[in-house]
């Protein structure tokens, strides 16, 4: 039996005011009194508010800003250099991303690098990669791609990085730093050369390609990380926002160009129970962002060159930027900044070389794309 | 039925204008040829069929309206010989052509995956895997950039000088035209977006 409108009117009021008396007790002393002026407002202007309505406390706590931005950390994200001979076009890409993070005013808090530092994975790519990288004046937190990593698995990266996992905590929230491009074993039985290896891996459209993973793939290695994933989140309450840094998006976009996790949905199961959590990644070359669950994913943009949006499986919250010009080196691609809320969630702006800056917030995201919605492009991607 | 009836005014006609003396041909036979005699030969597209004509030398530039008449001439005289000729081909035939058509497309993917094109380590993949965003279908169309209008192939060499930064192919590289190939065939029966019929010049 459907109810009455007004029986429905009656439980909403009960709702509200149950609700009210819940939130008085949490409010600071500037919020009670501002609540305590609001009615008495109400008071006096005679119905301006319903006066059944209890509504007082979220006007006030919006005003109060929980929306307001914590702290900013910028990206700079598959660099993709080869050897400054070979190609000068790359570095000079690095070079300016560099340039726009260090003219950052005020500084960021540090800066990401997104993955898929080298291009083949050579020891000299890793080296200039790590030079270009020094000029930065914030920290610098790393992540790997498989480009890095492919040619020896991992040899030369960890001697110049460190563990290709690991977290921190910063102002309260937990960063997590994966590396999610782990695959089957593929090298072995045809016995390639670390070169053949690596290309295999480097070419995007292989269609003998193996989807990338976080708790799979040749050896124990994604055993272990995933082990190690499940015992740092155990360690922290389920109210701390967490951000997770991956090279693959933690979520399955496009398989023929692995845009993709295999495990995704595993990795996604162990962060359910967090209230807050936010998804950077890479590889994709192109503003992205998706929304699965609890967790917000936002794509990071390449220094070197910008890949098309896949066929099939684009997110429905991603707005496309339209086509990249292949007249100018920097269109479509750039770096950017994250900023991270005080309710745990995290924005994000796409710096895009040759084009205005893109702003895409927690809020575009959890209204299903209604609210705070980002320029549409003139021109369609295509 | 249709067929013989356009046979028939062909043969009409042929027989018409061989009659009008307007024609002078000395054979229309297979296998014929023009010896010494200093007459023009005109030999059809399937390399066999030719008319021998006696009123013409053979560096003689014809008339516009000569110069249809044997072109009728010639094809009135292929139809004749060829019309209950089905094209025959056996299902060899047909193997051969799909294996020449793979090995063409295959060639063509092995170059556009090659960084030794150009000269700083891109390949072609890397902006468009899968020929993603290549986009056959438009061209010819004017490429605003270019200042004229374009061809794939054009634009192919455009993009092998200027983001790969190497050295332009030669219009008849056999590189070239297997990449053309693979891309076309890449991109065919690809959902074709609806701008891409609108004549969408290379704008951003």
């Amino acid at each position: 039996m459907p109810k009455m409108p007004s029986e429905r009117k009656e439980e909403q009021y009960l709702k509200e005011r149950e609700k009210f008396f819940e939130m008085l007790p949490k409010l600071n002393r500037r919020q009670f009194l501002k609540v305590a002026m609001a009615s008495a407002a109400v008071a006096l202007a005679k119905n301006q508010f319903p006066p059944h309505s209890f509504q007082l406390v979220e006007a006030v706590e919006a005003k109060q800003g929980k929306t307001e931005v914590k702290f900013r950390f910028a990206y700079i994200s598959d660099t993709h250099l080869y050897e400054r001979k070979l190609n000068e076009r790359f570095v000079r890409a690095a070079l300016k991303a560099v340039q726009d993070v260090n003219a950052l005013d005020p500084q960021p808090d540090f800066v990401l690098f997104g993955g898929d530092l080298a291009q083949l994975g050579q020891p000299e790519e890793l080296k200039l990669g790590k030079e270009i990288l020094s000029e930065l004046k914030a920290k610098v937190y790393m992540m790997v791609g498989e480009h890095d990593w492919y040619l020896d698995l991992g040899e030369k990266w960890m001697e110049l990085f460190g563990q290709p996992w690991y977290s921190f905590d910063h102002k309260g929230v937990h960063f997590i730093v994966l590396n999610s491009v782990l695959v089957d074993d593929y090298w072995t039985e045809t016995k390639m050369t670390p070169m053949e290896r690596m290309k295999f891996m480097a070419q995007l459209d292989n269609p003998k390609g193996k989807p990338f993973t976080v708790g799979r793939g040749y050896g124990d290695v994604g055993k272990r990380q995933f082990e190690w994933l499940k015992q740092d989140l155990a360690k922290i309450s389920k109210d701390t926002p967490i951000v997770v840094f991956s090279h693959s998006p933690l979520y399955k976009y496009y398989k023929p160009w692995n845009f993709w996790t295999d495990d995704a949905e595993e990795v996604q199961a162990l962060l359910r129970p967090f209230k807050n959590v936010t998804v950077i990644h890479g590889h994709t070359h192109q503003p992205v962002f998706n929304k699965i669950g609890n967790i917000n994913f936002y794509g990071m943009l390449s220094t070197a060159w910008p890949w098309p949006y896949a066929p099939t499986g684009l997110p429905k919250l991603t707005i496309k930027m339209n086509r990249a010009d292949p007249f100018d080196q920097f269109d479509g691609c750039g770096d950017g900044t994250v900023e991270v809320l005080t309710n745990g969630k995290a924005d994000k702006i796409y710096n895009l070389w040759s084009r205005e800056p893109m702003k895409v917030s927690a809020r575009y995201l959890e209204s299903g794309g209604k609210e705070d919605v980002p320029p549409l492009p003139l021109d369609p991607s295509f | 039925m249709k067929g013989k009836f356009s046979f028939g005014v062909l043969m009409l006609l042929s027989v018409l204008l061989f009659l009008s003396g307007r024609v002078n041909i000395t054979s229309a036979v297979e296998g014929d040829d023009s010896k010494k005699s200093d007459k023009k030969v005109i030999t059809a597209c399937d390399g066999e069929t030719k008319l021998v004509l006696n009123d013409v030398k053979s560096n003689e530039v014809m008339t516009r309206e000569k110069a249809q008449e044997v072109a009728s001439m010639l094809l009135a005289t292929y139809q004749q010989q060829k019309k209950y000729q089905a094209t025959k081909f056996t299902r060899r035939d047909s193997l051969i052509w799909e294996r020449e058509l793979k090995a063409m497309i295959e060639e063509g993917y092995k170059w556009f995956h090659d960084p030794s094109l150009g000269t700083n380590g891109i390949s072609c993949d890397m902006c468009h895997p899968d020929a993603a965003d290549t986009h056959p279908e438009t061209y010819p169309k004017f490429q605003v950039q270019l200042k004229k209008i374009a061809l794939l192939r054009d634009m192919i060499n455009w993009c092998i000088e200027n983001p790969m930064e190497g050295k332009p192919l030669d219009e008849s590289d056999p590189r070239l035209k297997a990449m053309e190939a693979y891309i076309i065939w890449a991109r065919a029966n690809q959902d074709v977006r609806p701008h891409a019929k609108i004549l969408n010049p290379g704008k951003r």
